[in-house]
């Protein structure tokens, strides 16, 4: 009964609609509860618009699904083409899905301009779904950029003190990363005289040309994950960013950049991937590894969470890059599409738990107004509810088989051990790693003797509070015990994609 | 959907999860009778059920149950189910497991009675600090069971994991104490230090069978006998070496074999009662049963078990000295622990499985009965814990008293009780193994049995003989602890004596573990020692006459001498030798090694790379420094927007006749 709805269009502007709608009538009176209850009521139904995606999604095909399309700008060939394949419906639902929690988790906390808060993540959920469901490059490019704007606006209107550092860095980070993209897709528009993303699959193109193309998305991708050595921009924002902007930059927006290693890097410059393969596992190992230690010494949680964020985001593009060494070495493609899976449900998987674990941050910034480590300790005393909470989303973030962490960072190191003993350890170094740094933050926060009289004076979670904390405990407890139908959406894509990128284009 | 017996399986599986679930999550409904109710009634059905299984797979010889409970997930064509395997390897630990828990839940219900005190009277997660252990309790015995009834690799991984949290939780259960919480993050990150070479063992096994389904990895192993690997360049490694130690690394965190032993004496910050069931009966055991599980791989790597048989061995000696300095009660039952892992472990890498689980399920039940008697003299004492407080309880504690004895007796080897038959036959195996490192092994077992008995009866005697030195106000309130505590003891202790004898001609040299353990023909030592064994009785009789019982009495008497007798002696031999004393006392320095090396090495590393890769060069030179060059560039190029026309014109005139000049010349 769906079938015949766009439901791709509804999902990107249902929300970005219903943002305008909140910025129109909400008002300050209630406390914006108006603006509250659109926002919230929009959000809902996205998701259930968003619901048939999955269910009614063909998994036995790689084709794409859902697909519109209608004419836009027709002297230059644009048109307003939709479409999504298992590699990105995943990422769809858990846009619809963070936005919820996004929006209950503003609810009490925001206090100052509440319609236009509420407005700028419902425009920029709709932005999102866009960027993941464009099949033609200029409309991403578009979505793309204007996803920016709602993020310079949220960080720099309800940031920390130090907002205007970290939003223009962040701004200009990503921006300039995105203009070396644009060249790329003007390139191609020239060379195939069109900007439909599956052509430029196909596209024909010499080894030199791919290499520059290859570095032009690596620019724009490489900063949004963020890959090593283009993240410092993430702390920065993460720490000036209000909670419910950290949590989509977490959970969705890092995954945006990998998402391009597969819709673009990969199908269009395969032999110039293949070629930078080392590259790219080098800089996604260095993620891992490197961070991982960084992340041990932060005395900002936030600061914490956003390099353990890096460091798990390096499983995701060593997934993605993990195949042609596989080839290489066993002279077979069997276990690169383990690789690759991995990496999708560890983005998955990471949206949850990072999501998570600055909510967690919030819930206790919102009682004492502090991130530092050191102003806690003995949490749990004061809020044992949602120090439950935090242990099992800080095992999450370790990685424990069980919980939405493990599955994908399982997948990806037992693919890379088929390309390379050693790669796979010291990706598999994350379990020492991950385990300490997340581990000794919630033994100096949560544990130990209350510390201070402020955090005597900290309230357990209220039932709000309680209401996403349970949500994202649900999810990630799911998709660690049962990632089967996750796992199910995405075979196609990924065996269609490993095939792709096997054939030379030379 | 499933069969009758795999519900029943299942069964046995869920219960202690819903109990935990139930005294977790309905804490305060449930109230503190509830909590402890639902949770033994869930323990209570698993045990029974698994008597059941034990009775139908042992005596009415039923088929071994393999099954699969759903799939986790499909990738790259292969199919990671979630699924038990219960053959009778599995169903004697799980009888093990169940009967332990059991007995630790009742015990509970004595030993935390009081909790209230142990936490800040403002603390809310004092309030309900009784239901919650109960559930972590039930919730451990769930993932222990998920481990041993596994059918594949990564529901093992998943069981292992799992009682490493609970594990975790439950060291740092009184969350208020720096030195608990101390203690379980570095449990943890131990215990994660071994789980990283398990993962890369189950990643070396996933590449080479497809799969990670035991059986089918277990009948395709010997395809890959011969199969060599270059893990470093230039030199090629036997692949079932490789696998077989890196699993074996996962064995070490989890079994605490030197030199990742040093999180379990420290575990010893958590309440007695899971003392006694995670960190000596079961969980600790995991190591144990999954190289027993693994053995058709480990039987394919001499190298492997070698290496077991080593680390085993100096596991089992040099632990056990540690055992004689400790004043802390729990730490010598700890370091006792330590060394009986390693027992356990020199059998394994003799390739005497049988006797390695054997010993296992014996000194499941003699060490938790160690523990309880243990927590039940704390009780006694209001939770003093050192030694040197003690003395002459037995009259104060009867039961606690003759059980600890019994206990004590088992553990070292005394003719007729349950760790003779267990750790004369490692012994005797070693002796008869063949592969290098069995003389070294051979050697540390027997100096062993000396230590044993020594570092147990100076508990012994310290503890309920000699002189009371505890002071009037303790002496005062001594008495025997509840029925709930006792009780326990009791049906501990009963096993402590008769299972040896009832079970070591089945376990050990009968075909019990046919089917689940294998051995190959050369490494044979069990078929050996079977040739010359006549019975228990026999057995008996025969060990008065052979060293290790000679060591232990030898052991026994020394520890009379020097704590009832000459008790000047030990003071002046730490003064002679206060080096060694020191050592002891320091625990080889390896702790501080750790903590120095890997603890503040790490964060120093970490810091480096944050202030100087991050901070410095990244954010220093590259991107400051660039938004400073880009402001520099413009500081210059502002001086050429003068705002003069005629300048303009000027340069415009200047660069037609550029391009003029380029286009003709």
């Amino acid at each position: 009964m769906f079938a015949d709805l766009p439901l791709l269009s509804i999902t990107i502007w249902l929300p970005i609609v219903g943002g305008l709608l909140v910025l129109m009538v909400g008002s300050e009176r209630n406390n914006g509860f108006e603006a509250k209850v659109i926002a919230l009521l929009v959000s809902l139904v996205t998701f259930v618009a968003s619901i048939p995606l999955f269910t009614q999604f063909d998994s036995s095909s790689w084709q794409m699904q859902f697909t519109e399309l209608a004419p836009w700008i027709t002297t230059v060939e644009v048109n307003y083409h939709l479409g999504v394949d298992g590699f990105s419906m995943p990422l769809i639902l858990l846009t619809t899905f963070m936005t919820i929690i996004v929006v209950i988790a503003g609810w009490e906390v925001i206090t100052f301009k509440v319609a236009q808060y509420m407005a700028s993540f419902l425009i920029m959920e709709g932005l999102m779904i866009g960027v993941f469901s464009s099949l033609d490059a200029m409309l991403f490019y578009v979505f793309w950029e204007a996803m920016l704007i709602p993020m310079f606006l949220i960080i720099g209107i309800w940031g920390g003190d130090n907002r205007v550092y970290a939003t223009i860095k962040f701004f200009l980070y990503t921006f300039i990363g995105s203009l070396f993209m644009l060249v790329a897709l003007i390139y191609l528009y020239l060379e195939i005289g069109s900007f439909a993303i599956l052509e430029m699959h196909t596209a024909g193109l010499t080894l030199s040309a791919q290499v520059l193309i290859f570095f032009a998305f690596l620019f724009a991708f490489a900063v949004k994950v963020p890959m090593w050595p283009v993240h410092t921009w993430l702390p920065d924002a993460h720490v000036q960013a209000p909670t419910g902007g950290s949590v989509i930059l977490a959970a969705i927006m890092l995954k945006l950049g990998a998402y391009g290693f597969v819709r673009f890097s990969l199908p269009i410059a395969p032999d110039a991937s293949q070629a930078l393969d080392e590259l790219m596992i080098l800089l996604s190992l260095i993620a891992i590894g490197y961070i991982g230690f960084v992340a041990l010494v932060q005395q900002d949680m936030k600061k914490l969470i956003a390099y353990s964020s890096i460091s798990h985001m390096g499983f995701v593009t060593l997934g993605f890059f993990i195949p042609f060494t596989i080839y290489q070495s066993t002279g077979s493609w069997q276990g690169a599409a383990m690789g690759m899976e991995g990496a999708m449900v560890q983005m998955i998987a990471h949206g949850f738990v990072s999501g998570a674990m600055f909510l967690a941050v919030g819930v206790m910034y919102d009682r004492i107004h502090s991130r530092e480590i050191s102003a806690y300790g003995g949490v749990v005393h004061q809020m044992p509810k949602f120090a439950g909470f935090v242990v099992l989303f800080a095992m999450a973030n370790a990685g424990l088989p069980g919980t939405a962490g493990f599955v994908g960072e399982f997948m990806v190191i037992v693919s890379a051990f088929k390309a390379n003993f050693w790669i796979a350890l010291i990706a598999a170094l994350t379990l020492i790693l991950g385990a300490a740094y997340t581990l000794w933050m919630v033994k100096r926060v949560i544990f130990g003797p209350v510390v201070s009289d402020k955090v005597a004076t900290m309230q357990d979670i209220n039932g709000r509070e309680l209401l996403f904390m349970s949500l994202l405990a649900l999810a990630v407890l799911l998709l660690g015990l049962w990632p089967a139908p996750l796992l199910e959406v995405m075979h196609a894509s990924v065996a269609h994609l490993l095939q792709h990128i096997a054939i030379s284009k030379l | 959907m499933f069969s009758d017996m795999e519900n029943l399986t299942l069964a046995i599986v869920l219960a202690p999860l819903l109990g935990s679930a139930l005294a977790g999550l309905m804490s305060d409904t449930l109230g503190r009778k509830g909590a402890h109710r639902v949770t033994i009634t869930g323990v209570a059905v698993s045990l029974f059920l698994s008597l059941y299984l034990f009775n139908h797979l042992v005596f009415a010889g039923g088929a071994t149950i393999n099954q699969s409970v759903y799939t986790w997930l499909v990738s790259d064509g292969i199919r990671f189910e979630v699924g038990f395997l219960v053959d009778r390897l599995t169903v004697l630990m799980m009888v093990v497991v169940t009967f332990v828990s059991l007995m630790v839940h009742i015990y509970t219900i004595g030993y935390m009675a009081d909790d209230a005190h142990n936490w800040p009277q403002e603390s809310l997660a004092g309030r309900n600090s009784y239901q919650r252990f109960f559930s972590y309790i039930s919730l451990f015995t769930f993932s222990m069971l998920m481990l041993v009834m596994a059918n594949n690799f990564l529901q093992l991984f998943f069981g292992w994991e799992a009682v490493g949290l609970v594990s975790y939780l439950l060291i740092g259960f009184w969350s208020v104490r720096e030195s608990a919480i101390y203690a379980n993050l570095k449990a943890f990150l131990v215990n994660r230090v071994g789980d990283f070479g398990f993962l890369l063992g189950i990643a070396a096994v996933l590449m080479y069978f497809n799969s990670l389904d035991y059986v089918t990895v277990f009948e395709n192993a010997h395809l890959h006998k011969d199969v060599m690997v270059e893990v470093i360049p230039g030199s090629a490694w036997s692949l079932m070496t490789l696998i077989c130690i890196l699993l074996f690394i996962g064995a070490m965190g989890k079994s605490a074999q030197f030199p990742l032993h040093i999180w379990l004496p420290d575990s010893m910050e958590g309440p007695t009662p899971i003392s006694a069931l995670i960190h000596a009966a079961t969980m600790v055991t995991a190591g144990i049963f999954m190289v027993a599980r693994v053995s058709p791989l480990y039987e394919l790597s001499e190298t492997a078990l070698s290496f077991i048989m080593v680390i085993g061995a100096i596991t089992a000696l040099f632990m056990g000295f540690l055992g004689l300095v400790q004043n802390d009660i729990k730490r010598v039952v700890a370091y006792s622990t330590l060394s009986q892992l390693g027992y356990m472990t020199v059998a394994l890498g003799a390739s005497a499985y049988a006797a390695g689980i054997f010993h296992l399920m014996t000194h499941a039940f003699f060490k938790a009965l160690l523990f309880l008697a243990a927590g039940s003299v704390i009780i006694a004492m209001h939770h003093d814990q050192d030694m040197r407080n003690m003395g002459g309880l037995r009259k104060y504690l009867p039961i606690t008293w003759i059980t600890s004895l019994i206990g004590s007796l088992a553990l070292i080897g005394a003719p007729g009780f349950a760790g003779f038959f267990s750790k004369d036959l490692i012994i005797e195996a070693v002796g008869q193994s063949q592969l290098p490192g069995s003389g070294f092994a051979y050697a540390a077992v027997l100096a062993g049995v000396f230590i044993t008995a020594l570092y147990s009866f100076r508990m012994y005697f310290l503890v309920f003989h000699g002189k009371e030195r505890m002071d009037e106000h303790t002496r005062h309130h001594l008495h025997e602890t509840p029925w709930v505590v006792t009780l326990p003891l009791i049906l501990l202790a009963i096993p402590s004596v008769v299972i040896g004898y009832l079970m070591v001609d089945e376990l050990a040299f009968g075909s019990f573990f046919a089917g689940s353990i294998e051995v190959a023909k050369s490494h044979d030592v069990l078929a050996v020692l079977g040739a010359n064994f006549y019975g228990a009785f026999a057995m008996i009789l025969h060990g008065l006459l052979t060293a290790p019982f000679w060591l232990a009495a030898a052991g026994v008497a020394t520890a009379y001498v020097l704590y009832m007798r000459a008790t000047w002696i030990p003071a002046m031999l730490a003064e002679r030798f206060s080096w060694l004393h020191q050592l002891l006392l320091n625990k080889y320095h390896m702790d501080s090694l750790a903590a120095g090396i890997f603890g503040s090495g790490s964060r120093w590393l970490g810091m480096g790379l944050w202030r100087f890769g991050d901070t410095m060069v990244i954010d220093g030179w590259m991107v400051n420094g660039s938004a400073r060059s880009v402001g520099w560039v413009a500081s210059v190029l502002r001086h050429i927007q003068s705002g003069y026309l005629f300048h303009y014109a000027f340069t415009m005139i200047l660069g037609l006749l550029g391009l003029f000049l380029y286009f003709i010349v």
